[in-house]
């Protein structure tokens, strides 16, 4: 018999290294230590009803258990059999007691499709892919389904793009078809960009096969014969087991001429981008895979018309594609009942920043964000408070604590005023500096600008510099209202969607932060204590007793003071490196 | 290799690959094959992953237990690389987080030869298509 207690950040805060050594005692005391063994786990993520104790083989679920409660567990379910009740998870709703966690809502919270096989597959073996339903889903669309059908069965399904601007697939796949050609292409836009997300790198690198077969069905559907996968080169591991994935399909005929005897041909080619953010793009993607420089184009023609080389092209995200698959199998009818009204399935995020576990997570539609951060990702490091949750990377916009409980979805999400964006979820604490924060993300655009049109050339630059000059404590209240008509104005007049969206992060912050922005033009002060030009190290008289430790390690001679006496910095000379306050052990310097 | 040449193929392809893949799992060794996945993607091998497959391999052999160790993708809990899953013949297979050459060792003598639990476990919190039955 195990007992398994959370070790998680948030149970340990609430006394779970206690639990386990009460536990201990308890069974040394009744001599039970060689049959059941007490062990601490990772985070059961249900942080809420902590600390958790979980009991095997029976899955029974404590929750909320103190210390005092070791006994009484020991007592009764271990030596007696008995189930403490009190203990149990009561649901919500029918306020019934729950003893197996395999029933628990909670373990709802979470519904893996897109990554259904990382993590579980060997993904450079075809057949462990075969074995679980890889390639399924190409036969019986091949064999079962015309073009139109499968694209109705698509349309039915709900998908939208999992890239960011949650275009419905189906729909796009239907415009592919009704435009004729001779040659039409598939392309998978491999070129993930915002900074913090890494969920279509980890599906390449984890189960390849529902891309290549996604891509295959994609091509049936609107009669290209040709795919192509444009990926950053920055990506060697996925580019691996992508070509080891293609190679091992051609050779079980799963690829190439005469697809399972349907007359199809199909095969896959890789691009390798040099990792430019606007090539996510699809215009300036194509661009780039014909050779051309990596900007984007004016829309119409739509790439479904007129794309690579001229001919009729489809392009759909990895996170996408890996959806695709299961559609097909369970059917547009099983899919279209997860999620919310116009958000069906589920959405991939990669968790970072000041969380307590960071990582990849999929969750349905309609999920909060309260949830993902709290139930999921285990709450705040450190037991900070939260501030604010970046989505959409350098297009999308802060959501606050007033939006924690707004389900996540395509539309929710705009009109919070951000966006879904690829998935990138970045969690802030206290500590970040909201402005600050606006800043790198204009940085980030700055430089990822192509520069072919003028407001995101020369507007997102213009902003950054706002910005800079704000943080450092040179800006006035004139120019937080400058600094919003700029960015309408490059939402405005950008010829692509970074430049429509770049501005996002300072108008978001700007509305749910104002407070920020003012204490930095207004007081001159940063509450986070990031921007370094607004602080100022100080020493406080009473309490320095004149050791010299602090003017010894000053790197820029800026401390002056007699020995035994008080010591003084001299602001104009400080560089704000803070050697000082770390040097000084009577606690006289503090940074304001 | 045999191409595989019709939806027949296919779906006898997948049966005898299925097959497979219970016979390594609940097969004639049942009493002595231990499975283990390496997550093996950039985040795994970024935090020290390929060592801690090649000891596995070695470690295993030489304290001769049957077993197969394969990679696989990102198990998603980056916050607790390198991730291995560890899966017990007849049992239901448990995650490891932050392993090290050290907590390795952990696991052979105590799980693998002993079935007794080590700290560290990352507890499943998601739902497979398979268990979703809308």
């Amino acid at each position: 018999m195990h007992l398994l207690v959370c070790g998680g950040t948030g149970c340990r805060a609430s006394a779970s290294d206690a639990i386990v050594g009460k536990l201990q005692k308890e069974l040394d005391e009744k001599n039970l230590q060689d049959e059941v063994q007490v062990v601490m786990t990772g985070c059961f993520g249900f942080c809420e009803k902590g600390p958790i104790v979980k009991v095997l083989p029976d899955n029974t679920f404590y929750v909320q258990v103190t210390p005092d409660n070791a006994k009484e567990i020991i007592e009764e379910h271990v030596i007696k059999g008995r189930k403490v009740e009190h203990l149990l998870y009561k649901d919500p709703t029918t306020k019934k007691e729950i003893s197996d966690s395999k029933h628990m809502g909670f373990y709802k919270k979470q519904l893996r499709i897109a990554l259904r096989n990382c993590g579980v597959i060997n993904p450079e073996n075809i057949d462990e892919a075969i074995a679980r339903d890889a390639y399924s889903a190409l036969a019986k669309v091949l064999g079962e389904m015309t073009p139109e059908q499968a694209i109705q069965e698509m349309i039915d399904s709900g998908l939208r793009g999992r890239g960011g601007g949650g275009f419905p697939t189906g729909l796009k796949w239907k415009i592919a078809l009704s435009n004729k050609a001779d040659q039409k292409y598939v392309v998978c836009n491999a070129d993930e960009g915002d900074p913090g997300a890494f969920m279509d790198r980890s599906i390449l690198e984890g189960d390849p096969h529902s891309v290549i077969e996604a891509m295959a069905i994609n091509g049936y559907c609107i009669g290209a014969t040709k795919g192509l996968v444009y990926i950053r080169a920055e990506y060697p591991l996925a580019i691996e087991r992508l070509k080891t994935a293609i190679k091992q399909a051609r050779e079980y005929g799963l690829l190439g001429k005469n697809i399972l005897g349907t007359g199809f041909d199909f095969d896959i080619e890789l691009r390798y981008g040099a990792g430019a953010f606007v090539c996510g793009e699809e215009t300036a993607l194509i661009h780039s895979m014909e050779g051309e420089r990596g900007e984007p184009t004016f829309k119409p023609p739509f790439p479904a018309e007129s794309g690579y080389l001229g001919k009729p092209t489809n392009v759909n995200n990895v996170e996408t594609y890996a959806n695709i698959p299961v559609i097909y199998l369970k059917g547009a009818n099983w899919f279209n009942k997860i999620g919310t009204d116009k958000s069906k399935g589920t959405k991939v995020f990669a968790l970072a920043g000041k969380i307590n576990n960071v990582g990849l997570i999929e969750v349905p539609m309609g999920t909060t964000l309260r949830e993902v951060i709290y139930e999921i990702g285990g709450g705040i490091k450190d037991g900070k408070k939260f501030k604010a949750v970046q989505t959409g990377g350098p297009s999308g916009g802060c959501l606050t604590e007033k939006h924690l409980d707004t389900p996540i979805d395509y539309d929710n999400l705009i009109a919070s005023g951000s966006m879904m964006g690829s998935g990138g979820m970045i969690v802030m604490d206290e500590d970040d500096c909201m402005v600050s924060i606006a800043r790198f993300y204009l940085e980030f655009t700055v430089e990822e600008s192509c520069g072919k049109c003028s407001p995101c050339r020369i507007g997102n630059k213009r902003l950054h510099e706002q910005l800079d000059v704000i943080c450092k404590g040179k800006g006035t209240k004139d120019d937080l209202e400058k600094l919003k008509n700029l960015s309408l104005v490059i939402k405005d007049t950008s010829l692509c969607g970074l430049g429509q969206t770049s501005p996002n992060p300072v108008l978001s912050t700007l509305d749910n932060f104002y407070h920020e922005y003012i204490e930095h033009v207004h007081d001159k002060k940063c509450r986070a204590g990031v921007c370094k030009d607004l602080m100022k190290y100080l020493i406080d008289n009473e309490h320095c007793v004149g050791c010299t430790a602090c003017a010894r390690v000053c790197p820029v001679g800026a401390i002056a003071g007699e020995r035994k006496g008080p010591h003084t910095i001299d602001q104009t000379i400080c560089i704000k490196c803070g050697a000082c306050m770390e040097k000084c052990k009577f606690n006289a310097i503090s940074v304001q | 290799m045999v191409q595989v040449k019709s939806l027949a193929d296919l779906q006898n392809l997948k049966a005898s690959l299925q097959n497979k893949l219970e016979l390594r799992e609940k097969g004639e060794k049942a009493d002595s094959l231990v499975q283990i996945k390496v997550a093996m993607a950039t985040c795994g091998i970024a935090s020290g992953a390929k060592k801690i497959m090649e000891y596995f391999m070695n470690e295993l052999e030489k304290r001769s237990i049957g077993a197969v160790v394969t990679q696989t993708g990102c198990m998603g809990y980056c916050y607790a690389e390198p991730t291995v899953e560890v899966k017990l013949p007849n049992q239901e297979p448990v995650v490891f987080g932050y392993v090290d050459l050290k907590k390795v060792d952990e696991i052979i003598e105590k799980y693998i030869k002993n079935g007794e639990l080590v700290n560290g476990i990352i507890p499943v919190n998601y739902e497979t298509i398979d268990d979703n039955n809308k």
